[in-house]
């Protein structure tokens, strides 16, 4: 606007939205992964994606980190839960079940080396049936490659207990995919 | 170190967690224990199955270009209706945050403007769309070299048939195809290189008759456009504005014939 010149700084927010353009969309993969991991279906994943773009556009003022991508994943992560508190008629529903299923750890079996090494979609299925404070630390583990201090920041816990949680997320995972629930949606 | 210890930190260990006096504590006692060895080694396989590319997910195409620059500053509105599942709460938020940015940002609107004549918003989106396709894993959906591959990939994903030259002769080898979205639209966009940059050309039915050529620079990136037979033609790259302009000449021209005829 020419004739208001002093009143705003179009330089300023023209570095500050190709700062944005330049740290934060790249990450924009690893937002819908995780997005799409914690609400098991596209659209779900989509909202809390734009929603989380939306904040992150809102608050990159108060990006002052190095690394964009642990801050958009918390940013990401807040939005899910707070996106899902909200919508109460949404399907997800399990509760953070951490000490039910006793963990029986009876080493692997022949069965688990075979299923292992096949079927990507059992894989999935059986990842999605984790319950998301398991999931998300073996999403962000295993699929983002995230290490232990950035799980920790961006799921807002102490690194004892994200080792401690991947620990039985990878014994739960390794259990059901050796001996699947009964009668439940298997393939 | 006991077995009870291992079971824990073991998978400190596949993450790389551990420090090396842990570490050789660990190699130690997966040597001389079978159990926390055949364990270890399902938990290795375990990862590397996890490791698998088609368990990630990324980004779909339609939220991809929602955060393109220029779309999200130009029709942020126009895009979010045609969510279906969105939730009332998100949508609202949504659509108010990108009221309130188009009123308290006119930063964005100037930066549209600035530009004065050479103010099209297709250069925006182009040239967005160019270093969007740079990276990873987004440049090419069919890889070839040959234009009689890479033309009939495009038959029933356009609604119009693109045209596509080899212009390795002229220093411009085709590398392959991709479809992309500009103004509004589904494109063809052709890859070339020249040396090591990267030419994306991008061309959709024109529905204006507009054949005067355009060549605007900006942010280090040329842009060129132009419509020939009904095609309206954007060449985006980093190259020199030259080396642009000679690609943009040899496309224009009927492969194989030198380029010399001059431009309109």
């Amino acid at each position: 606007m020419p004739t208001d010149s002093h009143a705003i700084s179009p330089a300023t927010d023209n570095i500050h939205s190709a700062s944005f353009e330049a740290h934060v969309l790249p990450c924009l993969d690893a937002a819908y992964n995780l997005a799409r991991w914690l609400a098991r279906n596209d659209a779900d994943a989509q909202d809390v994606v734009q929603e989380a773009m939306l904040r992150a556009l809102r608050y990159f003022d108060s990006f002052h980190g190095t690394d964009a991508r642990v801050w958009l994943l918390a940013i990401v992560r807040n939005t899910y839960y707070t996106l899902r508190i909200k919508t109460p008629q949404g399907s997800l529903h399990e509760p953070l079940d951490e000490d039910a299923h006793a963990l029986v750890d009876a080493g692997p079996s022949p069965e688990t080396l075979t299923l292992l090494a096949v079927d990507i979609g059992t894989l999935q299925l059986a990842l999605e049936r984790l319950p998301p404070p398991l999931r998300e630390v073996l999403v962000l583990r295993e699929l983002e490659e995230c290490s232990y201090k950035e799980i920790a920041a961006i799921t807002e816990q102490k690194i004892g207990t994200v080792m401690s949680r991947l620990a039985r997320a990878r014994e739960r995972l390794k259990a059901e995919l050796t001996c699947p629930p009964q009668g439940g949606t298997s393939p | 170190m006991t077995c009870d210890d291992v079971k824990l930190l073991m998978h400190a260990y596949l993450d790389d967690e551990l420090d090396a006096a842990q570490s050789a504590a660990m190699i130690r006692h997966l040597q001389e224990c079978t159990a926390c060895a055949a364990s270890y080694d399902a938990y290795s396989r375990l990862r590397k199955a996890l490791a698998q590319p088609g368990l990630y997910h990324r980004a779909p195409e339609a939220l991809r270009e929602r955060w393109s620059p220029v779309q999200r500053t130009a029709e942020p509105v126009v895009m979010l209706p045609s969510r279906r599942r969105r939730a009332p709460l998100a949508y609202a938020m949504a659509a108010g945050f990108a009221a309130a940015l188009l009123l308290t940002s006119p930063a964005w609107i100037t930066a549209l403007r600035q530009r004065g004549v050479d103010n099209n918003p297709i250069v925006a989106e182009a040239i967005s769309s160019h270093i969007r396709s740079l990276q990873a894993q987004h440049l090419m959906d069919v890889v070839s070299t040959d234009q009689h591959t890479v033309k009939p990939w495009f038959e029933g994903k356009l609604d119009f048939s693109p045209r596509v030259k080899d212009l390795a002769r002229e220093g411009f080898p085709l590398i392959g195809g991709r479809l992309d979205a500009i103004d509004g639209r589904s494109v063809a966009a052709l890859i070339y290189k020249r040396h090591l940059h990267v030419i994306n050309l991008y061309q959709w039915p024109a529905d204006s008759s507009v054949t005067a050529q355009s060549e605007v620079q900006r942010h280090g990136y040329t842009v060129i456009r132009w419509t020939a037979e009904g095609m309206r033609y954007v060449a985006v790259s980093d190259v020199s504005a030259g080396d642009l302009k000679q690609f943009v000449l040899a496309f224009r021209n009927d492969a194989g014939m030198p380029a010399t005829r001059p431009l309109p």
